[in-house]
């Protein structure tokens, strides 16, 4: 390598939006939805799952233990298996990091529905609340906070597994790693990084804004 | 199941630098040198920054980008700035990858106890490395160890993709079988990491159930 | 003795919490800081054992300031006990209790036999001692906040608002369980509360504390109740003080009538009750011995004719006190009581003379420091709360 820089500006400006599916931009595209679209998915199907545990509290430990199996399960693996049923496709990543997420959302939704005080549920109940009006109106905002918790983990977890994907062919910007290590050639590499990292930042401080404005009364 | 049967009774698989010992040693030797200089960074910081509140915010902050960190481009960005030939390359993303679940979780853990507890402590004339060490860390060991826990399954699933940059480990099996589309390779591989990766997580609820102290246990 | 002189608070934001505080926490005897919140009284307490430094003036220990003292040897040499019991979730009862004789060096078996002494003392089954914190009930775990503060003998036992966490039934036992270990062991307790029954019935010397961290008042709970300094003193004792003043005067002086013939008694000699042709009516009963002037009383308005029944320790029936009788103890106690002293036009520095003082030095309530009150007296001998504890019983 020598004398040759660590980051060599000229190839991004050049790379950076030649319209071809390896461009820098179409790279962070694909990434964006890969990395979100399991985050999306892992939301929808943790919320009524973690109600589910909440409610029935024998079903959570079963749930926890499986999820820790689904945690522990190295991606690359699970993708290759994917491989084999979906092919070669953005699903391929997508429904693995779909599990991740769950494996993160579920304990955060159950946590977040057990965290609630229990006065708060009984004078709701009290009050004459439905169990479906309970849920909607009190048990589910006041676990906003947990469950956005989550979300940031999950989400940000996500954004840096999706590289992964590159070593079978789908992974957004991982795709820069893999071209940096066959060409021997590091600005591919820092670039795909930088700009990992740089998405993840954007997308945790979107949620810290989310939580914000979805949750005011928690404002100190 | 049968790739799994033909993985495993294949007698060439067990013998040899690249046979299923050896391949599991390194991989244990991987992980558990990575968890260990992690812990060895993670948890002084974060007992001193949850014991005084100095710097948590930049912690809190930091640990949630450093989670973002792609290991795939660490890794092969490290491998071309030093060169292969030595595992250590392969340490520096797992290490990244094992100090933000063990900080944050030390960090939380320290922080979380009861102020009535730390203002009995000091009122009863502890020092402050006293009311740390006989106070503070036995009541958030729980928390410390789940750090560790999830930490080191991360690091055992992750290890993986040191083989990508001709590294040893478990991972070769799963790179090897990818490269030469022999699947039942691939598999086996994973099964192994999956294996270990359990077995490190019963490691942990192991310890937990000795160094934890029936009175700080929580139920999980 | 605790003193302070000219003590303040000031925070780096300029919120003032105690404001020039003076007075005196004399040896053996039960002072309370009592106040609204915000009165500062808990950072009153705190900074006797430097948990909060001063910012001015001086608190001395036995005459030694307490900032010359490292904290944390300071704070071994001062009982503590805080509203949550703060105990320790990871260790044993016993060891929770032995916490400051292992950070003396004390060896293990010493401190342990120690600990279970106390455990036993505070009335504790010495089957909990091998327990977690978290197994005991809320009022269980604050006997053992109280035993682990006295487990090194401390001469000085600071108590912040320790059994404001507990029910109503709970809090009284503990109260009376709190004023059975200081008769035998003659503690220096500051005790803070925001109760004012609470302060009135434990402490020898009650400090009122105003917002801003100022001294209302300071006095025996007897005077307290009678001359409250104030509007604002007077608003927060509230209502009933001559009733409840009646708790300070011991019942053994009302002078006994023989029995008469229409109470029925049992075998033993217990009271079933007044006898009229239709049958039985209700009675009241109080122990000259043990109980105050406001039990007498409350046991002859139970009754349809105005009559107290005087039992013995066993219940047993040893007279009766008639309205007329517990008249003139009442009588005799306000004659006492009516003649005015010469007043200071400014209270609040009057009452904390008073209590600063020696006895003599306190002319305007003369009757306080021999009367029956046993708790104006500034400076206690031993013995003198057990004295006082009888017509509160």
């Amino acid at each position: 390598m020598g004398d040759e820089p660590l980051v060599r500006w000229d190839w991004i400006w050049r790379n950076w939006d030649t319209g071809r599916p390896d461009s820098i931009l179409a790279l962070l595209e694909s990434h964006v939805v890969m990395a979100f679209l399991p985050v999306l998915f892992g939301l929808m199907l943790a919320v009524p799952l973690g109600l589910a545990c909440a409610r029935w509290r024998w079903l959570y430990q079963p749930t926890v233990s499986v999820m820790n199996v689904v945690y522990s399960l190295p991606s690359i693996a699970i993708f290759i298996v994917m491989l084999a049923i979906t092919g070669l496709g953005q699903a391929t990543v997508i429904v693995p990091l779909t599990f991740y997420s769950l494996a993160i959302l579920i304990p955060a939704v159950v946590d977040g529905l057990t965290s609630i005080p229990d006065h708060v549920r009984k004078s709701a109940v009290a009050m004459g609340f439905t169990p479906l009006r309970r849920l909607v109106g009190v048990e589910l905002p006041l676990a906003v906070p947990v469950v956005l918790a989550g979300l940031r983990v999950a989400t940000v977890s996500s954004i840096s597994l999706v590289s992964v994907g590159a070593l079978i062919g789908q992974g957004g910007l991982g795709y820069l790693f893999i071209d940096g290590w066959q060409r021997q050639f590091t600005t591919p590499i820092v670039v795909g990084i930088v700009a990992t990292v740089l998405l993840a930042v954007i997308a945790d401080g979107l949620l810290v804004l989310a939580q914000r404005l979805l949750t005011p009364w928690r404002r100190a | 199941m049968n790739w799994l049967i033909d993985f495993f009774s294949n007698p060439t698989n067990w013998s040899g630098p690249g046979g299923i010992p050896a391949r599991l040693l390194e991989h244990l030797e991987f992980s558990v040198v990575a968890l260990l200089l992690a812990a060895a960074v993670a948890i002084p910081l974060g007992l001193w920054v949850g014991h005084t509140g100095r710097g948590s915010f930049v912690v809190v902050v930091s640990a949630n980008a450093a989670r973002a960190l792609p290991t795939l481009g660490i890794l092969v960005l490290v491998v071309l700035l030093v060169g292969v030939g030595s595992t250590w390359p392969v340490l520096i993303p797992l290490v990244l990858l094992a100090v933000p679940p063990i900080l944050v979780n030390t960090y939380e853990g320290v922080r979380g106890v009861d102020p009535d507890l730390r203002d009995a402590a000091y009122g009863m004339g502890l020092r402050g490395p006293q009311v740390l060490f006989k106070v503070l860390v036995p009541v958030a060991l729980p928390l410390i160890l789940l750090g560790l826990r999830l930490a080191a399954i991360q690091v055992v699933a992750t290890a993986t993709v040191a083989a990508y940059v001709g590294l040893g480990g478990l991972g070769r099996f799963i790179m090897d079988g990818l490269a030469t589309k022999n699947y039942t390779i691939t598999i086996g591989g994973a099964f192994l990491v999956v294996a270990l990766a359990l077995a490190a997580q019963a490691g942990f609820t192991l310890l937990s159930r000795v160094a934890v102290s029936p009175g700080v246990r929580r139920v999980r | 003795m605790i003193t302070f002189e000219g003590v303040t608070k000031r925070y780096d934001d300029g919120t003032v919490a105690v404001d020039d505080l003076s007075l005196e926490a004399p040896t053996g005897a039960i002072t309370v800081f009592v106040g609204p919140s915000g009165c500062g009284k808990t950072t009153s307490l705190r900074m006797i054992n430097r948990m909060i430094d001063a910012t001015g003036g001086r608190i001395l220990l036995d005459g030694q300031d307490v900032r010359q003292i490292d904290p944390p040897t300071l704070r071994r040499g001062i009982g503590y006990v805080i509203q949550q019991a703060g105990l320790f979730p990871h260790r044993k009862i016993v060891d929770n209790v032995a916490t400051v004789p292992y950070l003396l060096g004390w060896d293990k078996k010493r401190a342990r036999a120690r600990a279970m002494e106390l455990l036993e003392r505070v009335g504790l089954d010495a089957g909990l001692a091998r327990r977690y914190p978290f197994q005991l009930s809320g009022g269980q775990q604050q006997r053992v906040g109280v035993a682990r503060a006295l487990a090194a003998d401390p001469p000085v036992l600071l108590m912040d608002e320790p059994f404001s966490a507990v029910d109503p039934v709970v809090r009284t036992s503990l109260q009376d369980e709190l004023l059975r270990l200081q008769s035998d062991l003659q503690k220096t307790i500051v005790f803070v509360t925001h109760d004012i029954d609470e302060a009135i019935k434990l402490g020898d010397t009650v400090a009122v504390m105003r917002v801003g961290g100022r001294l209302a008042q300071m006095a025996g709970p007897a005077t307290l109740l009678t001359e409250p300094a104030d509007d604002f003193v007077r608003e927060f004792l509230g209502r009933d003080r001559g009733i409840r003043r009646l708790s300070f005067i011991p019942a053994k002086d009302v002078r006994l009538a023989a029995v008469p013939a229409d109470l029925a008694l049992d075998a033993s000699g217990r009271p079933l009750g007044w006898r009229t042709t239709g049958g039985l009516l209700p009675y009241g009963t109080f122990n000259p011995e043990r109980d105050s002037l406001r039990a007498a009383l409350d046991a002859a308005l139970l009754a349809v004719n105005g009559t107290a029944v005087a039992v013995d320790e066993d219940g047993r029936v040893i007279g009766v006190a008639t309205r007329e009788a517990l008249d003139e103890v009442l009588g005799q106690y306000a004659a006492r009581h009516t003649s005015p002293a010469p007043r200071d036009p400014r209270p609040e520095e009057a009452h904390r003379t008073s209590a600063a003082a020696a006895p003599g030095s306190a002319p305007e309530v003369p009757a306080e420091a021999s009367g029956p009150d046993g708790h104006a007296p500034p400076d206690p001998g031993p013995g003198n709360h057990t004295d006082g504890e009888g017509p509160r019983g």
